[in-house]
């Protein structure tokens, strides 16, 4: 570890002590949240998501193409993320790095494994051709918690979507078919302290990390655990019951602006 | 790219209700991003632009150090969603130009003999592009530059004019862009006057040329005095918080 990330282990190690935190927020208290849809009008759909001072955009592409061959009609789904230089000091230029992928995938499988859009619907002719969802995830500014920060903007610009059928000729243009979403809710560990949607400071302590889908029943859709620390049982219980608290406030938060 | 079904003027006035002279709205907000030493967000028209700007920090890797000043990467970068088909992630030859043309051109305006072997980082992404964003980003930069306190001869403003049937016009829109006849992208350093990009395509005659030229650089003027009164409304505020 170098010299500033133990510095700031120990001030927050001691706060922590104390039942603190460095922006005076609980320990179990999310950021204020800031949803824009729409940000982007020549995508087919998008969002801007600020999670206190982190700040991502996400933007929906349509395109036509063939369907994979054991899925004849069903639609395709495919999601980057770019940790452009513009959000942190420490993110450089160049194809996407293991830390942009995992969290490309992280936001790729809560929204695919929750079958949150109809793929089904998104069928042209089967075997043949098919909708492709293209959801591309712009970090603008780093202060912590991208997946969460990611999987809400990619969330929000997917119900902002309209499938474009008209400039593609395939008769009028739809909504994108949504279901109800899970929402992701991370939490991590430093010294013991068990902290939700954590700031960058505390996102550079942590020793273990535990982001948490869960949808409208409470019920969980979706984990990710990450870095070498570890969890008790208890310890993830405590996650999994924030996550839930959370994501009901997150859900909210998104019908509101989505209108839904 | 002539195309006859598409009228550029109606009753005199441009397809977007333009006069010949008028430039398209624009807004400038200073010191958007946290993490960023400086940064603005750009409307201009349909285009939406951040810029976040770094530095002087050390220059990495080692051998694009000068010993003598620093150096300026611009980084002009097109989100995948920001233009109507998708565009594929990461810089392709028509952003490397831009990148490149824009560095030379802040690397005439910013005091870089200050400091030796360090960088200076302009990263432009452009998250809904409409006709004249190496110009909207360029003119963002120099207000994220003045954000992060680079010590600089003026404030870099660019501004394009053109021709569109047979006529010259400023800040083409994007089916000027598109169908017109010639594009004029200029940046100015606008306290000296000093040229500082200049770039042309289509087909102009000296005497248009002129004219064209004269327009973008009215034009950069007008923007010019938009980008100090976003900088000083943002330190006044920061002034009466205080």
């Amino acid at each position: 570890m170098t010299i500033t990330p133990s510095i700031k282990r120990d001030y927050l190690s001691k706060l922590a002590a104390q039942g603190k935190r460095a922006d005076n927020r609980k320990f179990d208290e999310y950021r204020s949240i800031e949803i824009e849809i729409g940000y982007v009008p020549k995508a087919e759909g998008s969002a801007r998501v600020k999670i206190g001072n982190t700040q991502v955009v996400a933007g929906i592409k349509m395109g036509v193409g063939e369907p994979y061959p054991d899925t004849p009609n069903e639609g395709v789904m495919s999601t980057a993320a770019e940790m452009i230089p513009m959000a942190s000091p420490d993110f450089e230029a160049g194809p996407p790095r293991e830390n942009a992928i995992e969290l490309a995938r992280v936001v790729d499988r809560g929204i695919r494994e929750s079958q949150v859009i109809e793929v089904k619907k998104l069928c042209i002719e089967p075997g043949e051709k098919i909708w492709i969802v293209f959801i591309d995830i712009h970090i603008l500014d780093y202060d912590g918690n991208l997946f969460d920060a990611a999987s809400l903007a990619s969330l929000a610009a997917l119900y902002n979507t309209t499938v474009p059928a008209e400039h593609f000729e395939i008769g009028e243009n739809f909504p994108l078919p949504m279901k109800d979403p899970p929402i992701s809710c991370t939490s991590v560990k430093f010294n013991n302290a068990i902290v939700t949607d954590p700031s960058l400071d505390e996102e550079e302590v942590a020793e273990a990390r535990l982001t948490v889908a869960t949808d409208e029943n409470g019920d969980i859709r979706a984990m990710q655990k990450g870095l070498n620390g570890s969890f008790t049982v208890d310890e993830i219980k405590k996650v999994i019951k924030a996550s839930i608290d959370n994501g009901k406030k997150i859900r909210e938060e998104l019908y509101k602006i989505v209108g839904k | 790219m002539k195309n006859d079904d598409i009228k550029l003027f109606q009753d005199g006035k441009r397809i977007d209700g333009r006069t010949n002279d008028e430039l398209r709205p624009i807004k400038i907000e200073v010191g958007i991003l946290h993490r960023a030493d400086g940064s603005c967000y750009l409307e201009w028209g349909g285009n939406k632009i951040m810029v976040a700007v770094y530095g002087p920090r050390e220059a990495v890797p080692r051998h694009t150090q000068n010993q003598l000043r620093a150096i300026v990467n611009a980084r002009y970068n097109m989100a995948a969603f920001s233009v109507e088909d998708r565009k594929r992630p990461g810089p392709d030859r028509r952003s490397r130009e831009i990148s490149k043309v824009t560095s030379e051109a802040l690397e005439k305006i910013l005091l870089l003999e200050k400091f030796p072997r360090a960088a200076i980082d302009v990263n432009i992404e452009v998250l809904n592009a409409e006709a004249g964003t190496r110009c909207a980003g360029l003119t963002a930069a120099g207000v994220a530059l003045a954000d992060a306190g680079i010590p600089m001869k003026d404030i870099p403003v660019a501004c394009a004019a053109g021709k569109i049937e047979g006529q010259l016009v400023l800040d083409l829109g994007k089916e000027e862009d598109n169908y017109g006849d010639a594009d004029l992208p200029v940046a100015l350093s606008p306290r000296t006057g000093e040229i500082l990009l200049l770039q042309m395509d289509g087909h102009l005659t000296i005497d248009e040329f002129d004219k064209a030229l004269d327009m973008a650089i009215k034009g950069c003027q007008k923007v010019s005095e938009l980008q100090k009164k976003a900088i000083i409304e943002k330190y006044i505020a920061e002034l009466e918080v205080e």
